[in-house]
């Protein structure tokens, strides 16, 4: 099989199901998350690319570190999520180009999705279809933990349980996701296309509709672009990403 | 502890409540009965909300808390500030309850909105007036038939359409379906007028009873200090 259609597929499909999760993350107010996350994985991502393995497990270590790093902030410290965003940003970078070769940057900072290989693409779309799942069944309780826990709690939901698997979504989607834009750009993956879905959606079935559909398209576009210009991908997938962004702002009905 | 009453829905005994490291209700006991309006009156930050949570069973506290046996309990919050941010339905908003059609249909219906049922769930939840919001978290608190609400602080002054207040409504709602109530305020007109019960609370608990017969000058004293003057010309 072609490396196009190959890296045409794993961009749909990471980009549909990131969407999709993006739109839980914009209602838990936390689609920056993804950010630090995704700087915190390029140390690992630099280390794949070193010794040659695939990034995405490079990536996924640093990422579970993330995630209790998260945990740990929301539970011991009462600093809004900014300041991890920031506290993290900058050091994920530093760490990653202390032994990081500066020539092998552009891969671990906006992503490579041509090198895909034909088990690459089956892993990815298994996982894709897997956290889609994950995702569909976990929907309507986090929608209402993010709500209010209280009332969730009141409901006998388990939010803890619920939040775990969340977050378990949250760090897969990322470590999938600097395939497509590199550790740089993770956040865009997912709070984009669910700040576009927002703008557009009456309801909550059109919202998550919608952030998938965006994610899937702003991938599938911005790979095709990829093809016809040789501009790197990763980037690509972003401006058209945005550039529904700033169409919905302007077909928004209020 | 003695055994349960056959008609009793809570008993609390020498409840404590601290968070972080704040003692917020300190030993407190009561009982409710089926039936009962029960009111947890106070000043604001005086711990009333943190008694329905403890209650709720979202809190951390220490003494006893007994609800009887397989008893359903419909919760009313005071509001949900971030709602709004989410694009939902009407109809969205009470499947997260998994309300069937039918039982949406129903409730929306017995408290109050007349309107063509499937043409009003599809409407935004962001969109709905305070009031009409209001009636929505009731209906949701009432999905399922639970047999207590607790209810945080109703906000009084709100037209939710009509001649009702939320009050009258409540009234309407405990009579068809046999319901206990708990509510938290610091209206001390609907003390009187709708409760049978009233707990005084500032951290400590300042009294318990009937509210004609120990809600008197020196205990609202007591319990608002200045602010009293306040809360009787309001009292008519």
């Amino acid at each position: 099989m072609n490396h196009f259609l190959l890296s045409l597929i794993t961009g749909i499909f990471i980009g549909g199901a990131a969407g999709y999760l993006g739109t839980l993350m914009l209602s838990k107010r936390m689609a920056l998350v993804a950010g630090p996350l995704g700087h915190l994985t390029l140390p690992g991502i630099a280390l794949a690319l070193l010794y040659g393995f695939d990034v995405s497990l490079g990536a996924f270590p640093f990422v579970i570190l993330g995630i209790i790093l998260i945990w740990l902030f929301e539970m011991r410290t009462k600093l809004p999520m900014e300041a991890l965003t920031a506290i993290v940003f900058a050091s994920g970078v530093a760490i990653a180009f202390l032994f990081l070769p500066i020539e092998q940057a552009e891969i671990a900072l906006v992503g490579d999705i041509s090198k895909v290989s034909f088990w690459d693409t089956l892993s990815v779309s298994f996982l894709c279809l897997l956290l889609f799942l994950i995702i569909k069944k976990i929907y309507s309780k986090m929608t209402l933990i993010n709500i209010s826990e209280e009332l969730a709690k009141s409901e006998g939901v388990e939010v803890k349980k619920y939040n775990l698997l969340y977050l378990g979504a949250i760090a897969i989607i990322v470590a999938l996701g600097v395939k497509v834009v590199g550790g740089l750009l993770t956040a865009a993956l997912v709070a984009i296309p669910a700040a576009t879905s927002r703008n557009l959606s009456k309801n909550l079935f059109q919202f998550s509709l919608f952030g998938l559909l965006f994610g899937a398209i702003s991938s599938l576009l911005g790979i095709v672009l990829y093809k016809s210009f040789g501009l790197p991908a990763g980037p690509l997938v972003i401006s058209v990403s945005t550039l529904f962004f700033l169409i919905s702002m302007i077909l928004k009905k209020d | 502890m003695r055994l349960m009453d056959k008609n009793t829905i809570l008993k609390v005994k020498n409840l404590n409540v601290e968070l972080d490291g704040e003692k917020i209700i300190e030993n407190l006991s009561f009982g409710v009965k089926e039936g009962d309006v029960l009111t947890i009156l106070g000043p604001n930050g005086a711990g009333k909300t943190v008694l329905l949570r403890t209650l709720l069973g979202v809190l951390p506290y220490k003494g006893e808390i007994e609800w009887a046996k397989k008893i359903k309990i419909g919760y009313v919050p005071q509001r949900l500030p971030f709602i709004k941010d989410i694009p939902m339905s009407i109809e969205e908003f009470f499947k997260l309850k998994e309300a069937s059609r039918k039982e949406i249909k129903e409730i929306l219906n017995s408290v109050g909105f007349k309107e063509n049922p499937a043409l009003f769930q599809k409407r935004g939840i962001g969109k709905l007036s305070s009031g009409q919001f209001q009636r929505i978290l009731v209906a949701w608190a009432l999905i399922r038939n639970p047999d207590v609400l607790l209810f945080d602080e109703p906000t009084s002054g709100i037209d939710i359409g009509g001649e009702e207040t939320i009050y009258t409504l409540l009234a309407k709602l405990k009579e068809k379906r046999n319901l206990t109530i708990l509510l938290v305020t610091h209206d001390l007109s609907v003390v009187f007028k709708f409760s049978n019960f009233v707990i005084c609370l500032n951290k400590c608990p300042i009294c318990q009873g009937v509210p004609k017969e120990v809600l008197t000058p020196e205990i609202l004293y007591k319990l608002y200090g200045e602010e009293v003057k306040f809360y009787e010309h309001h009292r008519h």
